[in-house]
């Protein structure tokens, strides 16, 4: 518009200098992804390079490989880390497991309102607070709990706050991060290659191995991102469904305190398991091929 | 008997009838055509054949065998789909390779035989490529490598020239029929283009609304149109019906004439007994380059077209012009009478 130039003076300014026109769009969340994000994570990474003051108790800037030494070479602290990595990787084969049957049944074979209906199934939980989903596992499963109750019958006695149970909870925690990728990568799916498939003479579960599996590999690693970190990350579940199970987590909440060196030290553990998932994700080409 | 033996097929989906009852041989090595418009029903007698579908009633026998409910991995049929159906995240020898994998063939021969196939189609060259990474008539002779592979007994087609543009799908045309002939192997061809139907099938079953309206050769089809959906379906027909019928001494039944069989003569023109001729006005000369089509009005109540092959200089060869008075003349052995 020719009388651009007089009455909006700033958009016309802003269309001549794209340099600024980029600074204005992007100030705001590059303060927060620099200044917020990097910024703590990077002060996480050097607290973990600090020590304790034996005397004082306070923390002194420094660097000392102590605390990672420690993360590595105290067996309690070793074992914590390995069954933490254990319980991720089980929560996320659990959701694996359960959300691959699920979503063709979703994107191939249900009717369309049993679609919806199980869609909101899905992610009806996550309207739910992450704290009232713990506790209800843990009603659940506590000694006087439905499980035992429901289980009775048939002589069978839950297992009590441990190992499994926490498994359970995350699973059900992150279930819906991993359903709902897989779900949507399954309608992506031509329908004739379920037909060429059997057509070629492969039963169901061939189709599904070879067909099926690798076409939703993306969405499979993608979910599982989500349910492996979280899983990681995660010192609640253990805390009210686990019993004695202590997590990397839990480690990191009893330190956080009393040495805040040990708890960051602790914390670049899950990171460093998550990067090495995703090199390892990368390194199969699963990610390349699509 | 016949390899395929289709008795009171039928399905329905929801409300709709897709296939109303339909009856069919298919014979060993014959080159075979569904043609029909779309929602005709060609296309779900095909994956019935192929297993994809169930049928409601009747039922399908390959060869001594009732394969009526037998799921696809049980038939000795192989698709080619329209779309290709190539999977996406496989190279083409892997896709190739894959019906032979679930038949369990040792790999080395695998290998050996999928890369036969898809040098027999020329594209020896790709067989490490994806199959997004092939044009479409690239992608369609890998789909038919990887089904040929099989050595089926019958080869199912569910329109696999349709994304094709022209001059490939001519090419295609010729390289199916080829292909064919040398396999030996029973193709079955759907397709809603009738000049490929013509062209490539020994025989053609025309389908409307879910039922067969004619089974034939390309020239009976043609030539003897059963119904007057046939003759409108495959090519352009004049249908004379009642009094136009009566006048050139029919029956009353409709009459079918095609426009190419039809020739212009002066109203004095006197025809033999072997010629049946309809007089009128001449309304519309339209010259199209190869052809010229007249329009004529006849007195008895019906319009003729007439196509003339243009094999002088039509500017140079004016016989008749919009006005006249002319006589529309056809041997009686050229007109078939119709049903319905």
């Amino acid at each position: 518009m020719a009388t651009g130039t007089k009455s909006r003076p700033i958009s016309s300014f802003l269309l001549r200098n794209p340099r600024i026109r980029l600074i204005g769009l992007l100030a705001f969340p590059m303060t927060w992804i620099i200044g917020v994000y990097i910024v703590s994570l990077f002060l996480l990474l050097i607290t973990a390079f600090w020590y304790v003051d034996p005397f004082s108790s306070l923390v002194r800037p420094g660097f000392t490989l102590d605390n990672f030494i420690d993360v590595f070479t105290v067996p309690a602290y070793l074992s914590t880390s390995i069954r933490t990595l254990f319980i991720a990787l089980a929560v996320t084969f659990l959701c694996i497991l359960f959300a691959v049957p699920l979503g063709l049944y979703m994107a191939k074979i249900a009717r369309p309102w049993v679609r919806n209906l199980l869609a909101v199934a899905i992610t009806l939980p996550l309207w739910a607070g992450y704290l009232v989903k713990i506790i209800a596992m843990r009603l659940v499963f506590t000694e006087q709990g439905f499980f035992n109750w429901a289980m009775a019958p048939f002589g069978i006695k839950g297992p009590g706050f441990s190992v499994p149970i926490v498994i359970l909870t995350l699973t059900y925690l992150w279930f819906p991060y991993m359903a709902l990728p897989v779900f949507t990568a399954m309608r992506q799916i031509p329908h004739n290659l379920f037909d060429a498939s059997s057509d070629l003479g492969a039963r169901g579960f061939m189709t599904i191995y070879r067909v099926v599996i690798p076409l939703i590999i993306p969405a499979i690693i993608a979910g599982s991102v989500f349910t492996f970190s979280l899983s990681l990350g995660d010192y609640l579940a253990a805390r009210f469904t686990g019993g004695a199970t202590q997590m990397i987590g839990s480690l990191i909440a009893a330190n956080i305190n009393l040495n805040p060196p040990v708890a960051a030290a602790f914390s670049m553990i899950p990171i460093a398991f998550v990067v090495i998932y995703l090199m390892v994700a990368r390194r199969t080409g699963s990610l390349e091929r699509m | 008997m016949a390899l395929i033996q289709i008795r009171g097929l039928r399905k329905t989906f929801g409300s709709v009838t897709a296939v109303a009852g339909i009856t069919l041989d298919i014979e060993s090595g014959e080159f075979i055509t569904l043609l029909g418009p779309s929602g005709s029903g060609k296309t779900t007698v095909l994956r019935m054949i192929a297993g994809f579908e169930n049928p409601d009633e009747g039922v399908i026998t390959l060869g001594e065998e009732e394969i009526t409910h037998l799921p696809p991995f049980d038939r000795d049929v192989n698709t080619v789909f329209q779309d290709y159906a190539l999977f996406p995240h496989m190279t083409i020898q892997e896709n190739v390779e894959y019906g032979l994998r679930t038949r369990k063939v040792a790999k080395a021969e695998r290998a050996r035989q999928a890369l036969e196939a898809i040098t027999s189609v020329k594209l020896a060259h790709v067989a490490d490529r994806l199959p997004h990474q092939l044009s479409g008539g690239q992608r369609q002779r890998i789909a038919l490598a990887r089904a040929l592979v099989l050595r089926p007994k019958v080869l199912l087609l569910d329109e696999p020239l349709g994304a094709l543009d022209r001059q490939l799908r001519e090419e295609m045309q010729i390289e199916l029929k080829r292909i064919q002939r040398e396999a030996g192997i029973t193709f079955i061809f759907v397709t809603h283009d009738q000049e490929e139907a013509m062209r490539m099938s020994d025989r053609i079953v025309v389908f409307n609304e879910g039922r067969i309206e004619q089974v034939g050769t390309p020239e009976e089809v043609y030539e003897r149109p059963a119904t007057r959906f046939v003759a409108g379906f495959l090519g352009v027909s004049n249908i004379l019906e009642g009094e136009a019928s009566r006048a050139v001494g029919g029956s009353g039944a409709s009459i079918s004439i095609r426009p190419e069989r039809i020739r212009i003569e002066p109203d004095s023109y006197k025809s033999s007994g072997e010629e049946s001729a309809l007089v009128g006005l001449l309304t519309e000369v339209a010259y199209l380059g190869a052809n010229t089509i007249f329009i004529i009005e006849a007195d008895a109540g019906a319009r003729i077209s007439v196509t003339k092959l243009n094999q002088e200089l039509p500017s140079q060869n004016v016989r008749f012009a919009t006005g006249d008075r002319v006589l529309a003349v056809w041997r009686k052995n050229h007109a078939s009478e119709i049903s319905v």
